[in-house]
C-alpha cells in the first residue's frame, strides 16, 4: 500500500502530541498529501486512550481504532514520528516557523526486535506509570502490547546500574545503546497544531475525597486499568487492598470538576465514563450493587441518552443526586461515602467496598506551559486564534471533550493547518 | 512483471532455536527457489543481504519468513517488489513454545507415529507464503480520466457556509446550494447566539451576516439559492449532479426503491422478478435510470452534506400533560425563538407581556429523559432564551428552568454559571407533571425539585425544549443515483442522523466522498457546527486528493488496489451490488454490475459474495488465498498412525490478526494444528476457500472477526455480518456433502481479547476432534 509521490502543496505541519487528537490531525493532513512531523513526549503513541479499557457508548476497545491509525501511519511515508520528544521552541509566523525539538534517549535503537530478552534479564522493577503505579514492570519494558513503535525502552532509573549492563548483554541485536545522548533537532514548518491533551486532575488535592489516604479509593483512570485485559489485574476489577471482588461500588461524580476550588469547568467525559465503568462492574459481578452520586448526569444527545437509560434500567445501579461531602475509611477495608441528597435534603451515608472518584481532566498546558506564543484560558486550555492562524490547538488541549468530538475537532484543525500552507 | 523469487528465513527472536531451519530451507528448495538464512534479517546487515539480492540478482518477489507484518514494516518495504511476510515469530514459535510443544527425539523422527506440530506449522506457513506470491501482482492505481476538484456543499446554513469558506480557503472551488431563497438557515431566525468560544459567559449578537459576507467575498465560491439536488450520479472525483428548483419535477429526479408494501401482491406474496421490475418502473415513471448520466449535469469531486435540521413537531396529544396543543401559551423552544426574534415576548393567546416564563427541559412522565432529538444544545438554548425574558422585562421578568439534568458539558459550564448569577432566572431540577390554565395565565406543577417536594409556578408562557430533527430523517437530500438507494445507509440505526458509528472515525460514512456536517449528524451548538464543518471539508478534500492519486480512503488509506471483474463469466446474480457496504456497484438492466472504483473502500466484500469468483484484487484474490489453502499439507493415515487435525482459520487482519500477534507476544499458546490466513475483512471470505479446505481433507474451518450488530466493530461496517449470513448458508451445503455443519464456525473477537483468543481456537479444535477426521481426508 504505497502511494504515488507528490503532495498537492508545499510546506509541512508539526503536530505536538501523539494521543488520539494528534494522531488524527497528523493522519488526516498527511492523507491529503502534506508532510507531517508528529512529536510525542512518551515512548509510545496513543496517549490517554491507550490506557482506556473501552470507549463509551459502544464498549469497544480503543486499540481497535489505534491499530487502524498505526497502520495508516505505517503506510504513509509522509509522516515522521518522533517519540520521547519535546518541542522546546516555536518561533516565527504563519507559513514559516522555526521549531526546536529535544529527543530524550530511549537507550534502545531501531535494531530492537521487541524480543523481550532485555526485560527478562533486567532485575529492577519500577512502578508502571501507564498503570498509575498499580503494577510493577521491569526497568526495560515495552510500553504496552500494541505500542507503536513496537520497541522497548530502558527506564532512566536503571541507567548507570548493573541492570543496564545486564540488559545490554542480554540483547542479541546490538539494540541497546547506554550512551545514547539526548538529541536536539531543528525543523522548519509552515503550521503547528498543539494536541497536548490532558492530565487526570490530581485527586490528592481534593482533600475531602480521601484519595491517597483512604484505602480502596481509586480514580476513574485507575478503574480503566483495572478493567483492561492488559492491566495490573488482567482485567479483573479487584479492591486494591486485598484483591477481593467488590460487593459494592460507589462512583463520586465531579471529583474536582465543577468546583471553584479545583476545576471550575465540567470535564465533559466523567459522567459517561462512570456509566460505562458501572457496566464493567456489572459484567463481572452480577450481584455487586452500584451507587452513582452526581450533580447532573451529562449524557447529552441521542446516543448518550440511550446509554444512560440502559444503565439506569439496570436494577443494581442506583443514582443519587447529591454532591459527595466526604469519603472516609471504614472497618475491613471499606469506605464510607457521605453526601446530601439534593432532592430529599437528607444526609446519606453509604459504606462500600470500593470508591471510584470521577476525576476530571486538566489540560497538560495547565501543568507546564508550552514554548510558543499562545493564549490560554485561566485554566490552561489553549484559545484558538483563527484570525492570526498558523498555530492551532486540537482536542482536549483546546477544551474538555470526548473522543468523538476530539477527533472531529482534530480533523478540522488539520484543515486549518493546511489552509495556512495552501498556495494553490 | 517477470517474477524472480527469493526465500529468506530469519532465525532471530527464537526462531532458529525452535525450528529445524535446514528442513525449512528444504521446503523452499523443493520448489526450486533460492533460500537465504540470516540470524537477523531486520538488522542493517540482514537488510543488506536482501537489497543485494534485489540489486544483483534481480529478485523482485520475496518470501520473508520472520516476524509478523505488523512490525518491521518499514525495514522490509522494497519499492517495486512483492514482499510476503511469513509470520514465524508471533504466529509459530512465540505462540507455540517448545516447553509445551516439544521437539521430537531422534528415534521418534520419521517413525510414522510421531510428528512435530510446530515444525509442520512453520513449513506450511512457508509453503503458503510461496503459493501466495505466485498469484499476486503489484497494483496499478485506478485513475479517472478527468477529475473534478470542485466541492458541492448542500445547505446554506451556518454549517454549510462555514464548510464552503473552509474548503475555499484551502484553495478549492465550491458550489453551495440552498433550498430556500436566502442563506442562513435557522441562524437567521435567532435573536441571540450561544457563546462561540472563551469565556463562554454570555450570548452574542448573531454572526451570520459576517459569515455570509465572508462567503460572498470568496471568488472561489458560487452560491445558488432556491436550489435542490435532483440527483448525484457517478463517483468521487467525477460526480455528475443535477440541480432543480423546489417543487420542480425533472427526468433526472433520482428513482426511489420500491416501498416494501409494493413488493408484495394483495395476498402478501412476494412479486416475481419481472412484475417487480415493472412495478419499479411504473413507480418511477418519468425518471431516468440511475445509469443515465445527465448530459447537462455538473461535475463535482466530493460533497459536503450540511442540510441541517427542523424543529421537532410534537403530535397533538404527545405532551397533553404539558398543555401543548390545547393551551395557546404553551410553545416549543423553536416557536419561542421566532417570537423573541420578532420583538418583545408576549403571550400568543392575548398578546399581553409574558413576564413569567417557564422552560421545561424534560417531558417527564415518570422519567428523566430529554425530549427526543435533544442534546446539550437544548439545555443551552433554554438558558439563552431565559436571558431574553430578562432583556425584555429587566424589572420584573422571571424565567424558570425546570430540568432533570442541566446538560452544559465542558466549558459551556461557564455559560450556566453566568446565568446562575441572574437573580431573575430560577433554575431547578424537577419533573414537570402538569401545565394547567390558571385564570388568564398558566400554572406549572413540578415534583422532586430542589426546592421541596412539589412546587407550583404561575406562568404567562411555557416553553418546551423539543429537539432538532435532522433533515435526513424526512428525506435523503443527497438523492444518490446508487442502485442501493438514494439515502445514506442504515440511517434508521441513528434515528435519521447520518452519523458515523465509529468513535475513532467520526466522518466515515458508507457513501465514499460524501461527508456530513452539523446538525444532520447530531444535535450541535453553533460552535460545534462550525468546527464540524472544518472536519467535513478536510475529509472532502482528502477524498479528492486520494482519488487523484488512485488510492483508497479510510480505512485502507493509500491502498492502490481495486477490484477487477471478469465480466464474461458474470451471471448477473447482483450479489456484489447488493452486498457492497459502500454501494460502490450499480448494476444495469440485465444485472451486470458497473463498478465505481473511487467509491470502493477495498474491503473485498464483492469478492466474498461472488459465486462465480470473477472479482479480485492485484494482491488479494480468490486464487491467492485459494492457493494458500491448497498449500497446506494435510496429513492422512497414510502418513501417520494418528494424523493431526488440520483446521483452517480465516482471520480478519484488522483486529483478530493483531490479537493473535499479541497472544504470541504474551507467549499464550493455542493449537498448532490450525493454519491461519489473514483476510481483509470477513466480508471478503468466499465460500470456495472453505470448500477447498474441506475437499482437500482439512477437518474444520473457522472465521475469526469483528463484532457485528448495532454496535458493530467491523471497519467495513457489514463484513462480519455478511460472513455470518454466508456461514449459515454453507451449513446446508455441508449437510448435502454429509459433513457436519459444526465443522465450520465463525467467532467474534475484539482486538484486546488476546487472553481469550487461544481458548476460542482450542475449543473449536476440540469440537472438531470430537467429530473425528474429515471423511474426505486422503481422497
Amino acid at each position: 500500500m504505497t502511494e504515488n509521490k507528490g503532495a498537492p502543496a508545499n510546506g509541512s505541519i508539526l503536530v505536538v502530541g501523539g494521543g488520539i487528537s494528534g494522531l488524527t490531525t497528523a493522519l488526516e493532513a498527511a492523507e491529503v498529501g502534506y508532510e507531517v512531523f508528529l512529536v510525542e513526549k512518551n515512548p509510545y503513541l496513543g496517549g490517554r486512550v491507550a490506557q482506556l479499557n473501552q470507549y463509551f457508548p459502544k464498549l469497544c476497545p480503543p486499540t481497535c481504532g489505534l491499530e487502524i491509525n498505526f497502520r495508516r501511519l505505517k503506510d504513509n511515508p509522509r509522516i515522521k514520528v518522533l517519540t520521547l520528544a519535546e518541542v522546546t521552541k516555536v518561533s516565527g509566523k504563519p507559513g514559516s516557523y522555526d521549531v526546536s525539538i529535544r529527543i530524550n534517549p530511549r537507550y534502545v535503537n531501531e535494531k530492537c526486535t521487541a524480543c523481550g530478552d532485555c526485560a527478562a534479564a533486567c532485575q529492577t522493577e519500577i512502578d508502571s506509570a501507564f498503570d498509575f503505579g498499580m503494577k510493577k514492570i521491569k526497568g526495560a519494558y515495552l510500553p504496552f502490547d500494541m505500542a507503536f513503535p513496537a520497541r522497548y525502552v530502558l527506564a532512566p532509573e536503571i541507567i548507570g546500574t548493573p541492570d543496564a549492563s545486564r540488559c545490554k548483554e542480554a540483547c542479541r541485536y546490538d539494540a541497546i545503546d547506554l550512551d545514547m545522548p539526548p538529541k536536539t533537532m531543528d525543523l522548519k514548518v509552515g503550521a503547528v497544531v498543539f494536541a497536548t491533551g490532558w492530565q487526570p486532575y490530581d485527586a490528592k488535592k481534593i482533600d475531602n475525597l480521601g484519595f491517597g489516604r483512604v484505602p480502596n479509593t481509586i480514580t476513574n483512570m485507575m478503574m480503566e486499568r483495572l478493567a483492561a485485559p492488559n492491566g495490573p489485574t488482567q482485567g479483573r476489577i479487584l479492591r486494591p487492598s486485598d484483591q477481593k471482588p467488590p460487593a459494592s461500588v460507589a462512583f463520586v461524580q465531579c471529583a474536582g470538576s465543577r468546583d471553584e476550588n479545583h476545576l471550575p469547568y465540567c470535564s465533559y467525559i466523567c459522567c459517561m465514563a462512570s456509566l460505562k465503568q458501572a457496566l464493567y462492574v456489572r459484567a463481572q459481578y452480577p450481584d455487586t450493587a452500584i451507587t452513582i452520586f452526581y450533580i447532573d448526569i451529562r449524557s447529552p444527545g441521542d446516543r448518550y441518552e440511550k446509554f444512560y437509560q440502559q444503565v439506569k434500567g439496570d436494577g443494581k445501579v442506583t443514582f443519587v443526586k447529591g454532591k459527595v461531602a466526604a469519603v472516609q475509611e471504614a472497618p475491613n477495608g471499606q469506605v464510607t461515602v457521605t453526601a446530601e441528597n439534593a432532592v430529599t435534603g437528607e444526609k446519606t451515608s453509604q459504606t462500600v467496598d470500593l470508591v471510584v472518584l470521577a476525576t476530571g481532566m486538566q489540560p497538560s498546558a495547565a501543568v507546564a506551559k508550552l514554548p510558543a506564543d499562545l493564549k490560554y484560558t485561566e485554566d490552561g486550555f489553549i484559545i484558538n486564534d483563527f484570525q492570526a492562524g498558523g498555530i492551532f490547538a486540537a482536542g482536549c488541549a483546546n477544551k474538555p471533550a470526548d473522543v468523538i468530538s476530539s477527533n472531529q475537532n482534530a480533523t478540522g484543525m488539520a484543515l486549518k493547518a493546511i489552509q495556512t500552507l495552501a498556495t494553490r | 512483471m517477470d517474477k524472480k523469487y527469493g526465500v529468506y528465513i530469519c532465525t532471530g527472536c527464537g526462531i532458529g532455536e525452535a525450528l529445524d531451519i535446514e528442513a525449512l530451507k528444504g521446503v523452499a528448495e523443493e520448489e526450486g527457489l533460492p533460500v537465504q538464512v540470516h540470524e537477523t534479517f531486520c538488522s542493517p546487515a540482514g537488510v543488506d543481504v536482501l537489497k543485494k539480492d534485489i540489486k544483483d540478482k534481480g529478485i523482485n518477489t520475496l518470501v520473508l519468513a520472520a516476524c509478523s507484518r505488523r512490525v518491521m514494516f518499514d525495514v522490509f518495504r522494497f519499492d517495486g517488489c512483492i514482499v510476503d511476510r511469513v509470520n514465524l515469530r508471533e504466529g509459530v514459535v512465540w505462540s507455540h513454545p517448545r516447553s509445551q510443544f516439544p521437539v521430537l527425539a531422534e528415534d521418534e523422527k520419521d517413525d510414522g507415529v510421531h510428528f512435530d506440530r510446530v515444525q509442520m506449522m512453520a513449513e506450511d506457513y512457508l509453503r503458503m507464503g510461496m503459493a501466495r506470491v505466485e498469484k499476486v501482482s503489484l497494483p496499478e492505481p485506478f485513475k479517472l480520466d478527468t477529475l473534478s476538484r470542485r466541492i458541492l456543499v448542500i445547505g446554506g446554513g451556518l454549517t454549510g457556509i462555514s464548510a464552503a469558506i473552509d474548503a475555499a480557503k484551502a484553495g478549492y472551488e465550491v458550489t453551495l446550494v440552498e433550498k430556500a431563497g436566502a442563506l442562513g438557515g435557522h441562524a437567521a431566525t435567532w435573536r441571540k447566539q450561544l457563546p462561540l468560544g472563551w469565556p463562554y459567559a454570555a450570548t452574542t449578537a448573531p454572526m451570520l451576516q459576517d459569515k455570509i459576507r465572508e462567503l460572498e467575498s470568496h471568488s472561489g465560491i458560487s452560491v445558488r439559492l432556491n436550489t435542490l439536488v435532483a440527483r448525484i450520479a457517478g463517483q468521487p472525483g467525477e460526480f455528475t449532479v443535477t440541480f432543480k428548483k423546489p417543487g420542480e419535477k425533472t427526468e433526472f429526479d433520482v428513482p426511489f426503491p420500491l416501498p416494501d408494501d409494493m413488493k408484495v401482491d394483495a395476498n402478501g406474496k412476494e412479486l416475481d422478478v419481472e412484475t417487480l421490475r415493472a412495478a419499479y418502473l411504473k413507480f418511477n415513471e418519468g425518471r431516468k435510470d440511475i445509469l443515465t448520466l445527465d448530459p447537462n449535469g455538473e461535475k463535482f469531486g466530493a460533497v459536503i452534506l450540511a442540510a441541517g435540521w427542523r424543529p421537532y413537531k410534537p403530535t397533538t396529544d404527545e405532551f397533553a400533560h404539558l398543555g401543548f396543543g390545547a393551551l395557546p401559551d404553551v410553545v416549543t423552544n423553536a416557536q419561542f425563538e421566532t417570537m423573541a426574534k420578532a420583538g418583545k415576548i408576549t403571550c400568543p393567546s392575548d398578546g399581553r407581556a409574558a413576564k413569567s416564563v417557564v422552560f421545561i427541559q424534560s417531558p417527564g412522565k415518570g422519567d428523566d429523559a430529554d425530549f427526543d432529538y435533544a442534546g446539550s444544545v437544548t439545555s443551552l438554548v433554554a438558558l439563552k432564551q431565559a436571558t431574553y425574558v430578562r432583556e425584555d422585562y429587566p424589572e420584573d421578568g422571571k424565567a424558570f428552568v425546570f430540568y432533570q439534568h442541566m446538560r452544559t458539558p465542558g466549558l459551556q459550564e461557564n455559560f450556566y454559571k453566568s446565568i446562575q448569577q441572574d437573580t431573575g432566572i430560577f433554575l431547578t431540577k424537577g419533573e414537570v407533571v402538569s401545565v394547567s390554565p390558571n385564570g388568564r395565565g398558566l400554572v406549572v406543577t413540578a415534583d422532586n425539585t430542589l426546592l421541596g417536594e412539589r412546587v407550583q409556578v404561575k406562568a404567562d408562557l411555557v416553553v418546551l425544549a423539543t429537539g432538532m430533527v435532522p433533515a435526513t430523517k424526512d428525506d435523503p437530500v443527497v438523492n444518490l443515483a446508487y442502485r442501493q438507494g438514494p439515502a445514506f445507509r442504515d440511517i434508521g440505526l441513528f434515528k435519521g442522523y447520518c452519523d458515523s458509528n465509529f468513535i475513532c472515525f467520526p466522518y466515515e460514512t458508507q457513501r465514499t466522498g460524501i461527508y456530513a456536517a452539523g446538525a444532520v449528524r447530531r444535535s450541535m451548538t453553533v460552535e460545534e457546527c462550525i468546527e464540524d464543518a472544518s472536519g467535513a471539508a478536510l475529509k472532502a478534500i482528502q477524498c479528492l486528493e486520494s482519488t487523484n492519486r488512485g488510492c483508497a480512503v479510510h480505512p485502507r488509506s493509500g491502498d492502490l488496489t481495486y477490484p477487477d471483474f471478469f465480466f464474461q463469466r458474470c451471471t448477473q446474480c447482483k450479489r456484489c451490488t447488493e452486498e457492497c457496504p459502500f454501494g460502490a456497484l450499480d448494476d444495469d438492466e440485465r444485472g451486470t454490475p458497473k463498478p465505481n472504483p473511487t467509491r470502493c473502500r477495498r474491503c473485498g466484500t464483492c469478492m466474498g459474495a461472488c459465486p462465480e469468483r470473477i472479482i479480485g484484487f492485484a494482491d488479494y484474490n480468490i486464487d491467492s488465498i485459494g492457493s494458500m489453502v491448497k498449500a497446506v499439507k494435510v496429513p492422512s493415515a497414510d502418513d501417520y498412525e494418528e494424523p493431526p487435525m488440520r483446521i483452517l482459520g480465516l482471520v480478519c487482519e484488522n483486529d483478530a490478526y493483531p490479537t493473535l500477534d499479541i497472544a504470541g507476544l504474551n507467549r499464550l499458546s493455542y493449537s498448532a494444528d490450525v493454519r491461519l490466513i489473514p483476510v481483509r475483512c470477513l466480508g471478503s471470505v468466499n465460500v470456495i476457500w472453505i470448500k477447498d479446505a474441506l475437499s482437500q481433507g482439512m477437518d474444520g474451518v473457522f472465521l475469526l472477526g469483528c463484532k457485528h450488530g448495532d454496535d458493530y466493530q467491523c471497519h467495513f461496517v457489514k463484513g462480519s455480518e455478511l460472513a455470518s449470513i454466508r456461514m449459515k448458508k454453507i451449513g446446508e451445503a455441508l449437510s448435502s456433502l454429509a459433513l457436519e455443519t459444526e465443522r465450520v464456525a465463525q467467532f467474534e473477537v475484539a482486538i484486546d481479547e488476546f487472553d481469550k483468543v487461544p481458548s476460542i481456537i482450542n475449543t473449536f479444535v476440540e469440537s472438531v476432534e470430537a467429530l473425528g477426521p474429515n471423511p474426505f481426508k486422503g481422497f
